[in-house]
């Protein structure tokens, strides 16, 4: 079964350059996703008037929805590449590169505005040295549950994409980078840094300006929270503003 | 905690205490016309004669408005729109929030010029057949029901906002009855604004 398949992307090759769009068809073979489509191109740089042209560039990596890397928006969504399968796409497949970042070549962008958010927002855990300090404390069930369901975040930014209080209108920091705030917030040694995370949070930018559309859940591919978090962190952050100003 | 996190939460309230409990109690009262001119009139000139009646207006009900309004203006202009692309009911609500407040804040300045101060300055004597001779004109009594709609609407679902902001609904299931309540709210205020207005008719 010789079928074509028609791809529409939106291209940029540096970025300073403008955009444009160009169009390829390339053979079908069954089970393909959009890297596969990509690679089609890469082995044969013709666009669908027959003309050479340069490959298109993405960005690729673990190949199974873990690493985030091959997100861009296809058929106006954002999305993994590598779990986006042809057979369940409608035609022409449209690609783009994610909007809320600045694109480098084609499909690829900088996503180095989320890494610096979690550094604003001081995703991590404070270990003082390096030296044996024992076993850790213990963390229920209960907490670990939670706390895996935020641990499985890849920075993809989807959530970013779909969030329509995060543009270059705004400093907003978008949800992903809250919901590590809760992840680091539930750990017993996380937890000594609890109120500087919380106070990261109240900055410009930070956790007020999130509007509720409730897209950034919708959207997620790894199915984190985002939502019941950005909600306990409004509690959270509520009940330190009024606690911190009775004690000023 | 920065000045801008205490200025949103600040914005969240307002449109909660007072603004929203003041729109209750306008609907409440403009009921009176449905038990008749008389009663219409006498409660307004009682509620137009009570002591401090400025420092109410002015502390309950024009700052808020005011405040409300010109940081509700930056917020709408901070968000990009994308519901052809996510159209997920949530989204749908998060950008209607931002339609009716336009629509609101036109429909109450309309509204407050033309009656509050339709004298200039200050006007006291507000009667039901003032009222009633402008509703009896189609296109007033139009424009009103829209401002009606896109008010009530905007505060039913900055009420769900507002108890999701605050951290007062976390889970899913919170806020979906959350939800539901303020549709429930959104239901009333509605039957009682739109039966006040007819009363008029
Ligand atoms: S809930 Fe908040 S963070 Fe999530 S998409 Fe909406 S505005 Fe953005
Ligand atoms: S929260 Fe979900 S959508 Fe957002 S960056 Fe993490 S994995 Fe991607
Ligand atoms: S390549 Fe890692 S998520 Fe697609």
């Amino acid at each position: 079964m010789a079928k074509d398949i028609r791809l529409v992307i939106k291209r940029q090759a540096n970025p300073k350059s403008a955009d444009y769009v160009e169009e390829f068809v390339i053979p079908y073979f069954p089970k393909m996703n959009v890297v596969a489509a990509l690679m089609e191109i890469q082995k044969n740089p013709l666009n669908a008037k027959g003309d050479v042209t340069t490959p298109v560039a993405w960005d690729c990596n673990c190949l199974e929805e873990v690493c985030g890397a091959c997100t861009m928006v296809i058929n106006g969504q954002a999305r993994q590449a590598c779990s986006a399968l042809v057979d369940q796409l409608t035609q022409p497949i449209h690609l783009a590169p994610l909007t809320k970042f600045p694109v480098v070549r084609d499909l690829v962008v900088d996503r180095k505005v989320m890494f610096d958010n979690l550094r604003k927002v001081k995703a991590w855990i404070e270990v003082d040295g390096t030296h044996d300090m024992g076993p850790g404390p213990r963390v229920s069930p209960k907490v670990q549950e939670q706390a895996y369901r935020l641990s499985k975040c890849m920075t993809c930014g989807c959530c970013m994409e779909a969030c329509p209080n995060v543009n270059p209108k705004s400093n907003f920091i978008g949800p992903a980078p809250i919901a590590q705030v809760d992840l680091m917030n539930s750990h017993p040694t996380g937890a000594l840094q609890r109120e500087r995370r919380l106070e990261a949070l109240m900055t410009e930018g930070g956790i007020a300006d999130c509007g509720n559309a409730q897209n950034c859940i919708k959207v997620c591919p790894k199915e984190v929270p985002l939502t019941r978090s950005i909600a306990r962190l409004n509690r959270a952050t509520t009940f330190h503003g009024i606690k911190s100003w009775f004690n000023k | 905690m920065s000045h801008s996190y205490f200025w949103r939460k600040l914005h969240s309230l307002s449109g909660i205490l007072p603004l929203g409990i003041f729109l209750m109690v306008h609907m409440f009262i403009n009921s009176m016309a449905t038990l008749g001119q008389e009663n219409f009139n006498r409660g307004v000139s009682l509620l137009h004669n009570i002591p401090y009646l400025w420092f109410f207006e002015l502390v309950v009900i024009f700052i808020p408005i005011l405040y409300h309004a010109f940081y509700g203006i930056w917020v709408v202009y901070l968000t990009r729109n994308n519901i052809e692309n996510y159209r997920y009911f949530r989204n749908w609500l998060f950008y209607l929030q931002r339609v009716s407040a336009v629509i609101t804040l036109l429909f109450v300045t309309w509204h407050v010029i033309g009656l509050r101060f339709s004298e200039g300055v200050i006007s006291n004597n507000i009667t039901f057949e003032f009222v009633s001779a402008a509703l009896n004109q189609p296109v007033i009594l139009v424009l009103y029901l829209i401002g009606l709609l896109a008010s009530f609407g905007h505060f039913a679902n900055g009420l769900w906002s507002f108890l999701v902001s605050w951290g007062i609904t976390v889970g899913e299931q919170a806020q979906r009855t959350a939800a539901y309540g303020s549709f429930v709210v959104f239901i009333i205020l509605t039957a009682v604004g739109i039966n006040a207005l007819l009363a008029f008719i």
